[in-house]
């Protein structure tokens, strides 16, 4: 595999059992990501988007398929393997931000840590940055319950970044949020983007996320409709 | 540690429901400290009060004693001889003497053992010596149910027939020098003791005995036609009793620590049925499913440790209390056959402690733990979407 690819999907399908049948999320997908794309996974209600980010997180399993998660099939991996995958190369942010209420801003985040062997010293840093980043300094000591929204999904960013993944799957990360702050937040995703070269794979409906994206993966009835890369200013530039 | 962290604050953040918990499981830990504490107490007490009081280093019997039978008390004795004479003169083991006897209470008939021992012994705590006063009539001590039974106070004359070795009836009368207070009623009930040389001469078994009551400086060895019982045989009777009551407790403590289990072990299952979306998180940030059972586990377990903080905090001044000014026994207690006094001085040891906390701590780690099984069975993906199932 070339080192530059960080996810290959070969001929993926998803099959839920329903009932006393089964129901096709997915059929026929095969994709290629890049390091450092900034990508998103467009499509109506249903078209399979969470289903394709759970696979390739390792959350979920494809039914037939290929699908290799930074050089990893994930058809072979134990839950044990899934979870170690999960800890040091994937970063999820969910449409509900999923902070743990009882921790305050500074310990949600040093919890992606935690599950790595970092000296508390090194923890400290690596959150204290992470906190500057989504420039939430101040708020280190709060508790989830005392912010805002944007706050909160900004917090669940910092997360997501602090142990710094090859990977960030975002589902949704704007729906609950206004305008402003879905702006703010996927800039700031973007900035992280370019800066720490991580790789983003969103599921959205949201046009002001759409118009920061690189590339627009149009998912329909559980196949890819259409696939193209967006010759933004900056992508411009790049070429 | 982050376990640790996690459970306590997930604890505590659930308020309430946490503290009605915490509270039972205390209960349970003070009730099963307090009521263990108390058995061990009293066995400890039992068992020395009967050394001290009746049955010394041993005892010696005659082949054909048996404590149960009072029949058997007309073939039970022998001459004191030889050897033991020599052992009971160096006042390493002294002489008793049974015989059954009636007295005549408020003019009722009661059958009654009397016995005699040598006024001088040092072995046991019975005060003996009060049968040196000098009296015309025959000097008797008892303890204090036989009197209340009988209602004799000191100084009371009563009068007492029995058999002698040819069973013919005699009869005369004793005088109650002194009335003693002791917690072993098989020295106290249905008895009177006289000293041993009336008793031979009065029986016409001079110079002989039932049994021999050993001091610590006895040795075992043969000594024909007597049988040595230790002290572990001789107390059997009281471990017997103390171990059926420890079965009885056992049921209490069960009974007790099983609402408070009960308790913890629904959270649990309302814990892991709730916070799926917490579950799914933790499995998507990189934590395995044994991870996360354990930090369920490790939460429901923290019940016990705060129950046995909350636990120590009231529990201790109460039982240091009991532990000094005693625990007061009811008077009906004292028919239960072993030896029981007014207050009960509760004995807590190190040992006892340390196992309640164990057996509080391990229990509740298992009912924390079965409940969180489910999360094994969860799909990650379901988690997340907090779907209620
Ligand atoms: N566990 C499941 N069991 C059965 N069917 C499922 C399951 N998960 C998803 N599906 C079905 O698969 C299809 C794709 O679902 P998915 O959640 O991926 O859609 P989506 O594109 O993310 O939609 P939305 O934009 O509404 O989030 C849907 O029709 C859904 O009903
Ligand atoms: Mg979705």
């Amino acid at each position: 595999m070339d080192d530059s690819v960080i996810i290959k999907i070969e001929r993926l399908a998803k099959r839920f059992p329903v009932g006393t049948g089964e129901f096709t999320a997915l059929h026929n997908i095969s994709l290629t990501f890049q390091k450092g794309e900034f990508t998103g996974l467009v499509g109506p209600s249903g078209s399979g988007k969470t289903t394709l980010l759970n696979i390739i997180g390792t959350l979920d399993y494809p039914s037939e398929g290929e699908v290799e998660v930074v050089g990893r099939s994930v058809k072979g991996l134990t839950h044990k393997q899934a979870a170690y995958l999960r800890n040091y190369n994937i970063g999820f942010i969910f449409q509900t931000y999923n902070l743990l209420q009882v921790y305050t801003v500074f310990e949600n985040i040093e919890f992606a840590l935690l599950l790595q062997n970092h000296t508390a010293a090194q923890r400290k840093k690596a959150v204290m940055e992470a906190l500057d980043w989504v420039g939430l300094t101040d708020k280190f000591n709060s508790k989830p319950s005392q912010l805002s929204g944007g706050e909160c999904q900004r917090v669940a960013i910092a997360r997501a970044m602090v142990k710094r993944p090859l990977l960030v799957l975002a589902d949704e990360p704007s729906a609950n949020l206004d305008a402003k702050n879905s702006h703010n937040i996927v800039q700031m995703m973007k900035r992280l983007n370019k800066e720490l070269n991580t790789t983003f794979i969103f599921a959205t409906h949201d046009e002001k996320v759409m118009h920061y994206l690189d590339r627009i993966i149009t998912l329909r009835d559980g196949a890819v409709d259409e696939d193209r890369l967006i010759l933004t200013r900056e992508n411009q530039l790049l070429c | 540690m982050l376990a640790f962290k996690l459970a306590f604050r997930n604890l505590l953040g659930a308020g309430l429901r946490t503290w009605l918990n915490v509270t039972v499981l205390s209960i349970a830990f003070v009730v099963i400290v307090f009521y263990s504490g108390m058995l061990d107490g009293w066995n400890r007490q039992a068992l020395t009060d009967t050394k001290n009081w009746e049955v010394g280093f041993g005892q010696l019997w005659h082949p054909n004693y048996d404590p149960f039978d009072p029949f058997c008390l007309q073939d039970a004795h022998a001459p004191i001889t030889g050897k033991t004479k020599a052992l009971a003169e160096l006042g390493q083991i002294t002489p008793i003497l049974i015989t059954q006897a009636t007295i005549y209470p408020q003019g009722r008939m009661q059958n009654i053992f009397l016995k005699g021992i040598d006024p001088n012994q040092k072995i046991i705590q019975l005060p003996t010596s009060e049968l040196n006063n000098k009296t015309d009539e025959v000097p008797a001590i008892i303890g204090k149910r036989m009197a209340e039974e009988a209602k004799i106070k000191q100084g009371d004359r009563l009068l007492v027939r029995w058999r002698d070795k040819n069973g013919t009836f005699d009869t005369r009368e004793v005088k109650i020098v002194s009335v003693f207070n002791c917690n072993v009623q098989s020295v106290d009930n249905k008895q009177i003791w006289i000293p041993l040389k009336t008793l031979q001469q009065i029986t016409g078994l001079e110079n002989e005995a039932t049994l021999f009551i050993a001091g610590s400086a006895f040795k075992n060895q043969t000594l024909t036609p007597w049988q040595f019982k230790e002290l572990k045989y001789l107390l059997r009777e009281i471990d017997e009793i103390i171990q059926t009551k420890k079965v009885g407790a056992g049921v209490i403590y069960g009974l007790l620590l099983s609402i408070a289990l009960l308790a913890i072990f629904d959270t649990q299952v309302l814990s892991v049925f709730r916070r799926q979306k917490e579950i799914g998180t933790y499995i998507a940030l990189g934590m395995t499913r044994a991870q996360v059972v354990a930090i369920f586990t490790i939460e429901g377990s923290a019940h016990s440790l705060l129950a046995i903080l909350l636990g120590t905090l009231w529990g201790s001044p109460l039982l240091w209390h009991l532990q000094n000014s005693g625990i007061p026994m009811p008077k009906s207690v004292d028919s239960m056959g072993v030896s029981i006094s007014e207050n009960i001085f509760p004995v807590y040891s190190m040992g006892l402690i340390l196992s309640t906390v164990l057996l509080v701590i391990i229990s509740a780690t298992i009912v924390s733990y079965f409940p969180t099984r489910k999360i094994t069975k969860l799909r990650p993906t379901d988690a997340l979407k907090g779907k209620i199932q």
